[in-house]
């Protein structure tokens, strides 16, 4: 048996806190039928982390979240207005939003930022782990934990204790939003705040996944508990236990093949999602089969 | 009493208007269908009086006060198409969705919101499939769902959008009792209807719809020529011949 090192661990610790609150959030972007939305903030945040760069001229800086955040908000705005006031759909508004606003970033880093600073690109497109094993250590209950997990942490409790808050409003609205709106849930505030919320944990997810691979992380839970079970709150738990073994299990693989953790982690989730297909006890390959078969001797 | 009240009600999409200046005032305790062809406006009538769509002129009134202030005493039922029936929910948890509108922004389900539930899903018979999921349920049982919601709701008024769209003449008249039981009760019911024969003995008020509100008034009133004329422009006697060739069709067939 594979031993796991402590800054694996602490690399764990650091992809489940970073997966947990895009599972739970991308429950309901599949619901909402609005996954390639999470697809469409990820993107679009390399503007925001530009321009705010050119403010505050600091790579680190928490602003830099704060613009991407806010480049999020900007895209589903525009995708909202191009869908809702022109004849084309939701689908095709958000290829147009989001392209422009990636592309416009590239431009922006060369004009802002040209050569003087080197922004990575793994950090935009896939992400680095391995941060949390060279961070600065805080003392929390006795534990040296490294500084980079405190914000995660942060990010994700705020995302539970929301979702729990409002776990009827949202699921109300994302299952009849004309009776929802007839309650006077909002339907625009509840979808501006749902999407301000992504944006943030997909903003604060970067330094660790990147831009890409993210958007596994927003969509791989939610769809492999979907293949296992139709309760929505029995959902949402497997989709966080999806997180979590994929985190694990992505850091055994990377160890074991000496490759990216944070590839390594969305290889498993698929691993998992692959197995649901197959076997999910709600709608896998197997049972339906199994349910075909029965019927057919029924009808014998 | 008045129950609901409109004034120049006008709605418009992209600029183009689909609903004029509709002005009408329903008594409590009607039971009203609301008829007219497709496109006529009849959804878009009920989602500006609730507020889902918004209007671009005119007001709304519910026993004499503005909508947001009596919105706890409206219930509303939407077309069945009009959600998504794979959503993982289970037929106990739409019923209860009912309840949320009292139960404000914060409020937990609890006990008596489950009683609630129970009792409306009792009174649609749909009590022991509870705990199925709603994608595993015929479409005259997903009808019946809605209903029991609405129920739930305990309003004083209610708009249904279609609730006999796509339910069996058995399913169709346990739901038109429900009505006229709602109405024994006091309670207000608007209904879309397509059916003009069956319009006829379900509504004891019809609203003609068509963009404009062609009229309103008693069942037995509106039955004229030129109302229904006027509602379905021409297009009523092109209803007619489809209706009678079908009906030939079957006889054509035994000849061959
Ligand atoms: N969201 C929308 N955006 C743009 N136009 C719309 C929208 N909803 C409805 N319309 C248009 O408004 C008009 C009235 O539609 P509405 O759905 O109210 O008709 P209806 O009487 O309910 O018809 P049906 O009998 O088919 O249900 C139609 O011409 C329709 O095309
Ligand atoms: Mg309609």
């Amino acid at each position: 048996m594979m031993e796991l090192d402590q800054d694996s661990w602490w690399m764990v610790g650091m992809s489940f806190l970073v997966a947990l609150p895009c599972a739970l959030l991308g429950v309901f972007l599949i619901l909402r039928r609005m996954s390639l939305v999470g697809d469409a903030i990820s993107h679009s945040a390399l503007p925001g982390i530009v321009v705010a760069f050119a403010f505050v001229g600091d790579l680190s800086s928490p602003w830099l979240l704060v613009g991407a955040a806010l480049a999020g908000l900007l895209v589903t705005f525009l995708i909202e207005q191009i869908h809702r006031h022109t004849r084309i759909k939701q689908d095709s508004a958000i290829g147009i939003a989001f392209t422009s606003l990636f592309a416009l970033g590239l431009i922006l880093i060369r004009v802002i930022i040209g050569d003087k600073v080197h922004l990575h690109q793994d950090m935009v497109l896939e992400g680095n782990l391995q941060h949390v094993a060279y961070a600065e250590t805080v003392g929390v209950m006795g534990l040296d934990v490294p500084d980079s997990l405190i914000p995660a942490a942060v990010v994700a409790a705020g995302t539970v204790i929301l979702m729990i808050i409002f776990y009827r409003v949202l699921t109300l609205s994302s299952f009849d939003s004309g009776l929802a709106a007839s309650f006077g849930y909002k339907p625009a505030v509840v979808h501006y705040g749902m999407m301000a919320v992504i944006s943030v944990v997909v903003v604060s997810a970067f330094e660790a996944v990147g831009a890409i691979l993210v958007i596994a992380l927003l969509i791989l839970p939610g769809a492999t508990a979907y293949l296992c079970t139709h309760r929505l709150k029995l959902l949402l738990v497997l989709s966080v236990l999806h997180a979590l073994v994929s985190s694990v299990m992505g850091m055994y693989f990377s160890v074991w093949l000496n490759g990216k953790e944070s590839a390594g982690v969305v290889v498993a989730g698929t691993g998992l999602f692959v197995l649901a297909w197959m076997f999910g006890p709600a709608d896998g390959v197997v049972i339906k089969a199994v349910q075909r078969r029965n019927r057919k001797l029924d009808e014998v | 009493m008045i129950a609901l009240e409109t004034h120049d009600l006008t709605v418009t999409y992209h600029k183009r208007p689909v609903l004029y200046g509709v002005d009408v005032e329903v008594e409590a305790g009607s039971l009203v269908g609301i008829i007219g062809p497709n496109g006529a406006g009849k959804s878009t009538l009920i989602k500006s009086i609730m507020g889902v769509v918004p209007h671009s002129g005119g007001w709304v009134k519910v026993f004499g006060k503005p909508l947001a202030d009596n919105l706890h005493r409206v219930g509303y039922v939407p077309q069945r198409e009009s959600v998504d029936w794979d959503f993982p929910v289970t037929v106990m948890d739409v019923a209860l969705m009912g309840t949320y509108g009292k139960l404000g922004l914060f409020g937990r389900v609890g006990k008596r919101e489950r009683m609630i539930a129970s009792e409306a899903l009792d009174k649609v018979g749909m009590l022991p499939y509870s705990k199925r999921q709603i994608g595993n349920l015929s479409g005259g049982q997903q009808q019946r769902v809605f209903l029991a919601r609405a129920l739930a709701q305990d309003s004083d008024l209610y708009f249904m959008d279609e609730p006999f769209a796509g339910v069996d003449a058995a399913t169709e008249s346990a739901i038109i009792e429900l009505l006229k039981e709602m109405r024994e009760c006091g309670k207000t019911v608007l209904v879309v209807h397509h059916d003009l024969q069956t319009a006829r003995e379900y509504f004891d008020h019809l609203l003609l719809l068509n963009m404009r509100l062609v009229a309103y008034g008693k069942t037995d009133e509106m039955y004229t020529t030129e109302l229904l004329q006027k509602t379905y422009g021409g297009r009523l006697t092109i209803l007619d011949e489809v209706a009678e060739r079908a009906a030939k069709t079957p006889e054509a067939k035994h000849e061959i």
